[in-house]
């Protein structure tokens, strides 16, 4: 199957990746081909099968709610590009 | 045992028996292997960060422990880290634009046990970007040549871990594999590999490709190496809430050096009828070889979901990058664009300009099997699928305890050959993904060469001929890592594959 332009600049802006021209090109094609190779999966009968999401049969593994320690703010702001106040600094978001 | 140079040919468990005799000391191991890097890193290009003045640091308090008396196995031993797994204070690039100057402020839950242990850490490894490639191409900043043929690739995505074990830059090291990553690697350079088992070790600290999929594991010059290693890591991590609440047990116990009563059975899907004849001698060559130890063999077992495995993985794990890597905002660390128009704006540039080709094409190939109208046909349809390959695995191992095959259906590729084929590339791990669909452990054993022109290598190759390492796989049940390791050790007591290194 093959991929419109269209929809590839659909699933980049779900994903939020920019694309120059000559990105959206190469993916159409990329995607495409690889596309087409998922098909094979049709071929298989999973008409009864359960799907398994996890290869651990563990389930909503819990731990006591309690307060621990944690890093200090300011090594959990060291990395940020802008800080604030001791908090991370956003571009406005409504505007 | 003074002669520096020859240090760093040692296996992991050698260096630690001379520094546990006081033969040698951790400072001069230390050396003996940044002066390896240092020689020869420029044209290897198996690290993207050496931390050499805390490596020497780290040896100095390893050997204050030795001279104490105290200390383990790998007290003192040094250990390159794949660089996708976070050291404190120590950067962390994921082979990637966007971590380029990330430098986390915790340990990962491995190089946590790996200190506590007294290793010596030395650096950072190369790698694809965010584990997402099969050569080290990917890597955003160089790429890694394979110790064996300098044109070649190492494989991926934990090529450079590999290629620093095989060229003596370290004497163990630690890979991630979410469809491949430490075998196939481990392959194309000669060296031993394990995937362990899905949640046998944790992942707290490992930056998050595919979460249903990924676990770290050693890459080591033998098996004992890896035994000892997996003694550091494994077992239960509250942090990583699908670390499996299991102890490990001592690995070294399963080094036993006969087979009798293993029942290995050889997966005719990882043996093709149309592989390199070269290369088919070596599996079969191997599988004699294991007879003669003492275990049964037969040929002849079918796991016919195999050929499904590729387009079930290229679903699920590129589903699971595109959620993890959601993460990647320019907000709270990592590369940030700020000069667009709005937040938005700044939000795709960001990630246009941090992320790699090959992570776009993945975390939109998720986006798209996991968007309104697509997820029943792609998602859900592999999950099923993954059903049925794990059910075959089980139906196997209620008759064999190990299934043997190959690792990659061919030895290291040039650099650049399947750099423009994005699916080319993917059926390089053809036989490792179902290992991780499965979530079982898998193993890669060096078990032969074969000449670059093709077929067989002998073991004294003519002067500019190179030859290329081939590994065998093994595959077990749920946490029995033991059983591959005995397989592999008892193997490496017959033959000599895994002693041999590069000429570099």
């Amino acid at each position: 199957m093959s991929l419109t332009r269209d929809e590839v600049l659909h699933i980049a802006r779900l994903a939020r990746i920019g694309l120059s021209e000559d990105d959206v090109a190469k993916f159409q094609e990329h995607l495409s081909e690889i596309l087409d190779h998922f098909q094979a999966l049709q071929q298989l009968d999973t008409e009864d099968v359960p799907p398994t999401s996890h290869p651990l049969p563990l389930e909503s593994v819990m731990r006591p709610d309690e307060a621990r320690p944690s890093l200090p703010v300011e090594e959990v702001l060291a990395n940020a590009p802008l800080t604030e106040d001791h908090a991370f600094r956003v571009r406005a978001v409504l505007e | 045992m003074t002669a520096g140079d020859a240090l760093h040919r040692l296996t992991a468990h050698e260096a630690g028996d001379l520094l546990a005799k006081r033969e040698v000391t951790s400072r001069e191991l230390t050396q003996a292997v940044l002066d390896r890097i240092g020689e020869i890193d420029g044209r290897i290009g198996a690290y993207l960060t050496v931390t050499g003045e805390l490596a020497l640091q780290q040896a100095a308090d390893a050997d204050e422990r030795l001279a104490r008396g105290e200390g383990g196995p790998l007290t003192g031993v040094p250990i390159a880290i794949k660089d996708n797994m976070c050291a404190r204070g120590v950067r962390t690039t994921c082979g990637s634009r966007m971590l380029e100057n990330f430098v986390p402020p915790y340990d990962a839950h491995v190089v946590e046990r790996l200190c506590e242990a007294g290793a010596v850490i030395v650096g950072k490894t190369n790698m694809d970007e965010f584990a997402m490639g099969s050569s080290v191409e990917h890597s955003a900043f160089f790429p890694t040549h394979n110790p064996w043929a300098l044109d070649r690739v190492p494989g991926g995505s934990s090529g450079g871990s590999a290629a620093a074990v095989a060229a003596g830059e370290a004497f163990a090291a630690l890979g991630s594999d979410t469809g491949g990553s430490i075998r196939q690697p481990a392959s194309l350079c000669g060296v031993v590999g394990l995937k362990p088992t899905y949640g046998r070790v944790s992942r707290y600290g490992l930056v998050a490709f595919g979460s249903s999929l990924d676990q770290i594991g050693p890459l080591t010059k033998d098996a004992r190496d890896a035994a000892l290693m997996m003694n550091v890591i494994a077992g239960h991590d509250p942090r990583d809430a699908t670390s499996a609440p299991l102890d490990a047990p001592d690995y070294t116990e399963a080094l036993v050096g006969d087979l009798r009563g293993v029942r290995i059975g050889v997966a005719s899907e990882y043996v093709p009828d149309d592989l390199d004849p070269a290369v088919r001698g070596i599996v079969e060559a191997a599988a004699q070889e294991l007879e003669g130890l003492g275990a049964t063999v037969e040929w002849g077992v079918s796991l016919p979901s195999t050929s499904y495995a590729l387009a079930c993985y290229y679903i699920i794990a590129p589903s699971e990058a595109s959620a993890n890597l959601a993460r990647y905002d320019g907000v709270k660390y990592g590369y940030a664009y700020q000069d667009g128009d709005g937040m938005w704006d700044n939000l795709e540039k960001t990630r246009q300009h941090g992320f790699g080709d090959e992570v776009k094409r993945r975390i939109m190939l998720g986006t798209y099997a996991l968007s309104a109208g697509y997820y029943d046909a792609y998602y859900l349809k592999a999950l099923k699928v993954r059903t049925l390959i794990r059910r075959e695995f089980e139906a196997a191992f209620e008759r064999y305890d190990v299934l043997l095959g190959l690792v990659a259906p061919t030895p290291a590729f040039t650099i650049g050959e399947k750099l423009d084929d994005p699916f080319e590339m993917y059926l390089s791990d053809v036989f490792t993904l179902p290992v991780n669909i499965a979530g079982i452990p898998g193993l890669s054993l060096p078990a032969g060469f074969v000449a670059t022109g093709g077929g067989p290598a002998s073991g004294e190759p003519a002067p500019r001929e190179e030859r290329l390492p081939v590994g065998v796989q093994l595959m077990a049940r749920p946490f029995d890592e033991a059983s591959l390791l005995r397989v592999a050790h008892a193997y490496e007591q017959a033959t000599a594959w895994h002693t041999q290194r590069p000429a570099l």
